[in-house]
């Protein structure tokens, strides 16, 4: 240790804080080290994914094809059975899939883009807009978000689109806040300072300087918005003011099976179906809090043992 | 002025202002009808002159302003207008006052909100407290797993499995929770068990773990290390150092998880047919008879909106640096 | 009071070949790599490194304690013959507060927010029953008077937000003096005090310690304060052990060069040159944050060109408002500013790229002033594209020789800010500066933050590029030896007034003003007796 002072040179000065890692070794050792909770995320959610991409080569029967034999038991030609009217449970789960997980998806990123990109303005600006942006947002979140879409959606009518658009503005406060809170903590750093005293344009900050500082605690808030729109959506169709028939939706699905719970002294079977769509929703929800749980963990170097 | 007087009425004026703004939004979710809601809540088969006279009763002749004036000071004596459903083409008009839709499943919805309170409260505190005490042991774990599981699953999911097995396979609750006003109140609890217990397992999943999270932070602060290095033991680091600080985020999870509680109740009270207000709102969505569901979502704003002011107001009169100024 | 029944020959601590590992990156890493120390009763030992030397962990080891996150992995801690490593934490806890005591760094996060001063300085005492509440009370009354408290009786009646930083610093000295305890562990006591603040608090905790001869572990990275406490030093190194010493022999005589390089700074000495030719002039500036009260009060300043100006002041002297008010982002309220006799926009949007080119700017922490997703390449490189036009290849020439200037090599070139040391990114920072090839360039703290013998690399470069390319540095400041290390001319500033400008010699050389006359003496130096002296000086 005390040969070094004599022959000082600031290359030869050791940056013990990291080893460093080509960002391939990274993603191996940080998977390596992910717990089975992770991994079972992991798959599940990949699963989901390849049900929802190839729901037609998946499904036995079609997302709408009536049999005429309504509330079918388990058998082997429908595996768990038909619903009220006589649609193949299977196949509806199966492009449930599709649907319900692709109208929240296209929600969550709705959200993201109006509240990631206000949340990034106001944090910058910092003036009336920011002012008049935070208040607006104090007020929206004021009222819950399933009130305010029950009563939203009372005045538009419930359609697809109204949906997506309604649940995705009430969701986009929440990305705002957050938004602004981790770039706030970004646009004080001094590099940022820098830029400006460099003359950078409010463009370039955005991108360069400020998004890719931000983007670790995004995209972990994006699963866990993920999870809140499919609950909220799920929730929706299962009162009945949601994603309307004929589509197959999870959440519409329990409700319209859920009579046949009260057969389960009878056979077990039945009283499962309307359980079967509502554990699918249940299952990605769970997947989807496991990985962002890792993630989070992992990202923010957050060790809490005592 | 005291700066906790003066904190605290600042606090007051931002909720005043709040409710304004909420009740601005949800007078103007009349104002967003399409034009032709008339006869669409009429029938196609009603005459001209009926659809005047409901818009001319609507006041929709007059400008929004004074309606608002209007709507408002009617809200305010108690009065929330008159429901949609009941009229029909002929003009006949057997439409009831929303009040007394309200009021009665008010009062069933806030006996299972309390019940489901009461219970989860003391419970998910007692858990965050440990489970951040004893943070990564096996106890710690299974209920972060256990708690992680239940946020992720729809509030819907844990009725029906609870139906299944406490109402179908072994019927020791019933699953449709009937009451009306003369139902006495043991009857009443029985009849509320499962969909309070079902609200209890989603409130504590939540407020478990954000205790938790609170806890953690607070354990944290140098001056916690500092109390232990003084030779406090467990207990006291806890009682004496972190619970006086603790109470404005524990009253914040608090509220946080009672205004869930209120969002929580609309599905939990379809699923069991529970006769309380949010079923009441989500037909009125359905029927779209808005003055009922302006009714009931002013009804549950204003109980959201109260319980942050009231979380708020516990932080700030038990913060030491207002408390005792400079 | 606590028990003193061992005998004569056994030491109070005796620490021996201790080992502790801390968990990060996934992995285990040492620490402290084979540790001894042994303090007799009344001693006091001065603990000293730069970062990353395992000091605090090691005082904290001395009280059986590890931080979260570490684990001890081998050796003996021994305090006054009774075993700290695996002693159950409940008789530990006997120890602590009473026959052990800590006083931390930040005394104003160590306070609990929620207690009166005078509860929390006594509740160890109370706790172990060693003296009733009243008369626990009367005592900590009394500590607070020896260590010259204003309001003694009172004061421990305050809330922590109530009270400044050096008197909680003084209130945690008394608080952990208070139960007359065996060993005092004091964890950097005054690093986050200014200099006039730090002579009074050192002053006290020395007498304090001397009187009830308690024995101490004293750490610190500055080795002028731990010679006015100290009755001999242990000098740190990535965890280990590079020499102890006798206070005064290790002064006069150190054996490791690694030992002198702690005071690498001092030794740095720039002749002083003068120079008529302004480059930059401030000319009566008022300047306030958001209307409020006067941060900067008639400021006026001249910077010669090519010269290097110190302004030097403690916190809340407005020298850093100063920085802000130069580049434009705080738009001065009265005064102007010319640059080449020519005034510049108040404003940083009014001014024009080739006025921002010409200003450039280097922060204290390079930590945050280099986007942690942006490599070495990027971070020079963007001044060059922005002010200068070049193109790919140029620019990548020209990064390199940047490079080359401040004495890395283009291997560094893709690297990412967390890859490198904290001198590394401190140079970056610089070629980021220079690569704009500005007239002007603002160091604000820019070595404050760094280890002594990298801050002296970091100076000897200033003075370099200085030398080569004729820029003109101002240099923001508040340790005294940086201002005689490398300035011609100092501007001395005291609640947002200039309290004298000259050249360097003129400053340091009596009669002073008497802000800088308290300035000046209050600076630790080189000298055992130091503080004793300048003490009994001053009454």
């Amino acid at each position: 240790m005390s040969n070094k002072p004599n022959t000082y040179s600031a290359v030869a000065e050791v940056a013990y804080k990291r080893v460093r890692r080509s960002r391939l070794q990274r993603v191996k050792l940080g998977l390596s080290k992910a717990p089975p909770t992770a991994w079972f995320g992991m798959i599940v959610i990949f699963l989901y994914i390849f049900c929802a991409l190839f729901a037609p080569l998946l499904a036995p029967y079609g997302e709408a094809e009536i049999f005429p034999e309504p509330f079918a038991p388990w058998s082997s030609e429908f595996i768990f059975g038909t619903d009220q009217i006589g649609r193949d449970i299977l196949s509806r789960m199966i492009y449930g899939a599709r649907n319900t997980v692709s109208i929240a998806v296209a929600t969550t990123a709705l959200a993201f883009l109006i509240g990631g990109s206000l949340g990034l303005a106001a944090a910058i600006n910092m003036s009336w807009l920011d002012q008049f942006l935070s208040r607006l947002v104090d007020v929206l979140m004021a009222i819950p978000s399933l009130i305010f879409a029950l009563v939203l959606l009372s005045i538009f009518g419930s359609t697809v689109t109204n949906l997506i658009l309604i649940i995705a503005v009430l969701d986009s406060t929440r990305v705002f806040r957050l938004t602004r809170a981790v770039s706030l903590n970004v646009v004080v750093m001094d590099y940022v300072e820098a830029a400006r005293l460099r003359g950078e344009g409010l463009g370039w900050i955005m991108r360069r300087e400020i998004l890719p500082n931000i983007l670790p605690p995004l995209i972990a808030e994006f699963g866990l918005r993920f999870c809140f729109v499919f609950l909220t959506i799920a929730a929706l169709s299962f009162l009945g003011v949601g994603i309307q028939p004929p589509t197959a939706d999870w959440g519409s699905m329990v409700r319209e099976n859920a009579s046949l719970i009260m057969f389960a002294q009878y056979d077990l079977k039945a009283g499962l179906t309307p359980l079967l769509p509502a554990a699918a929703i249940a299952l990605l929800t769970v997947a989807v809090n496991f990985v962002v749980d890792w993630f989070l963990h992992k990202t923010s170097g957050l060790r809490d043992e005592q | 002025m005291h700066p906790v007087i003066k904190t605290v009425l600042g606090r007051l004026a931002m909720g005043v202002l709040t409710l304004f703004a909420v009740s601005l939004i949800i007078f103007s979710s009349m104002e967003l009808l399409p034009g032709d809601f008339g006869q669409a809540i009429l029938g196609q088969a009603a005459l001209p002159e009926t659809v005047a006279a409901f818009r001319r009763e609507l006041g929709l002749d007059q400008p929004a302003i004074v309606r608002y004036w209007q709507w408002v000071t009617a809200v305010l004596q108690g009065d929330l207008g008159t429901s949609f459903s009941g009229r029909n083409a002929s003009g006949v008009d057997r439409s009831r006052e929303v009040v007394d839709l309200v009021l009665p499943r008010l009062r069933n919805t806030l006996f299972l909100a309390s019940i489901a309170a009461l219970i989860a409260v003391p419970l998910s505190l007692l858990l965050g407290v440990t489970t951040a005490l004893y943070r990564n042991t096996f106890y710690d774990r299974s209920v972060n797993m256990a708690t992680l599981t239940t946020i992720s699953f729809p509030e819907f999911f844990v009725a029906y499995l609870l139906i299944l097995f406490f109402a179908s396979l072994y019927p020791i609750f019933p699953s449709l929770a009937n009451v009306d006003s003369d139902t006495l109140f043991g009857e009443r609890l029985y009849r509320a068990a499962l969909p309070a217990l079902t609200l209890t397992l989603v409130i504590v999943a939540h407020m478990m773990r954000m205790t938790r999270a609170a806890i953690i932070n607070l354990l944290a602060s140098p001056y916690i290390q500092m109390a232990r290095l003084s030779g406090a033991s467990s207990a006291e680091v806890i009682l004496k150092h972190a619970l006086p600080n603790a109470w404005a985020p524990i009253a914040t999870v608090i509220a946080f998880n009672l205004a869930y509680l209120v969002v929580g109740v609309v599905v939990v009270e379809v699923v069991f047919v529970y006769p309380g207000i949010g079923q009441l709102m989500v037909d009125a969505v359905a029927m779209r008879d808005i003055p009922v569901v302006q009714g009931c979502a002013l009804i549950f704003a204003v109980t959201y909106i109260l319980l942050n002011l009231l979380a708020d107001i516990i932080g700030i009169i038990t913060n030491p640096r207002l408390l005792h100024p400079r | 009071m606590s028990n003193k029944k061992t005998t004569k020959n056994q030491s109070l601590l005796e620490i021996k070949d201790l080992k502790i590992e801390g968990f990060s990156d996934e992995f285990w890493h040492p620490i402290i790599k084979g540790i001894n120390v042994k303090l007799q009763r009344g001693e006091v030992m001065g603990l000293i490194g730069e970062s990353g030397a395992g000091k605090s962990t090691l005082g904290l080891a001395a009280m059986g304690y590890t931080q979260p996150g570490c684990r001890i992995t081998g050796g003996s801690i021994s305090f006054d013959g009774q075993e700290l490593i695996g002693m159950p934490e409940h008789k530990k806890r006997k120890l602590w507060g009473t026959r052990i005591t800590y006083v931390a760094q930040s005394a104003a996060a160590s306070f609990n927010p929620a207690h009166r001063l005078i509860n929390q300085a006594t509740a160890a005492k109370i706790r172990a029953k060693i003296s009733d509440e009243k008369s626990a009370k009367e005592d900590a009354r009394e500590l607070f008077k020896t260590l010259q408290l204003p309001e003694h009786n009172t004061i421990g009646d305050r809330y922590p937000h109530q009270v400044s930083g050096g008197q909680l610093q003084r209130v945690m000295t008394a608080m952990a003096m208070s139960p007359r305890p065996d060993l005092i562990i004091f964890d950097e006591p005054t690093t986050a005090l200014d200099v006039t603040t730090q002579v009074e608090v050192l002053a006290a905790m020395k007498d304090i310690v001397k009187e009830f001869n308690t024995a101490a572990i004293y750490i610190t990275h500055d080795l002028a304060v731990v010679a006015q406490m100290a009755d001999f030093i242990k000098v740190l190194r990535y965890g280990e052990e590079v020499e102890q010493a006798n206070t005064r022999i290790m002064l006069d005589t150190p054996e490791k060069e690694y030992t002198k390089s702690l005071w690498s700074v001092r030794s740095i000495n720039k002749k002083e040159e003068k120079s008529d030719d302004i480059v930059l002039s401030l000319k009566n500036i008022d300047a306030s944050y958001g209307g409020g009260i006067k941060v900067l009060d008639d400021v006026s300043i001249n910077v010669s060109r090519g010269k290097t100006l110190a302004v030097v002041g403690e916190s809340g002297s407005g020298k850093s408002t100063a920085a802000r008010v130069i580049t434009g982002l705080l738009p001065q309220q009265n005064g102007q500013i010319l640059f080449n006799n020519i005034e510049l926009p108040k404003t940083l949007r009014g001014r024009s790229k080739d006025q921002k080119r010409q200003i450039q700017m280097i922060y204290q922490m390079a930590d945050t002033a280099m986007n942690p997703k942006q490599t070495v390449g990027e971070i020079i490189g963007r001044p060059l594209e922005f002010y200068l036009n070049l193109n790919a290849n140029e620019k990548e020439k020209r990064t390199i020789e940047l490079l080359e200037l401040i004495e890395l090599d283009e291997t560094f070139i893709d690297r990412l800010p967390s890859e490198l040391s904290g001198g590394q990114k401190q140079r970056i920072c610089i070629a980021r500066a220079i690569a704009a090839d500005p007239e002007v360039i603002i160091c604000d703290e820019v070595t404050s933050a760094l280890d002594q013998i990298v801050q002296e690399g970091i100076l000897k470069l200033l003075m370099k590029l200085q030398k080569e390319l004729g820029i003109t540095y101002i240099f923001i400041t508040h340790d005294i030896s940086t201002v005689k290390a490398i300035s011609d001319e100092v501007v001395v500033m005291f609640q947002g007034k200039v309290v004298e400008q000259g050249l360097k010699s003129q400053i340091f050389s009596p009669p002073h003003p008497k802000y800088t006359e308290l300035l000046l003496s209050s600076v630790p130096e080189m000298d055992p007796d130091w503080l004793s002296n300048l003490i009994s000086s001053r009454n």
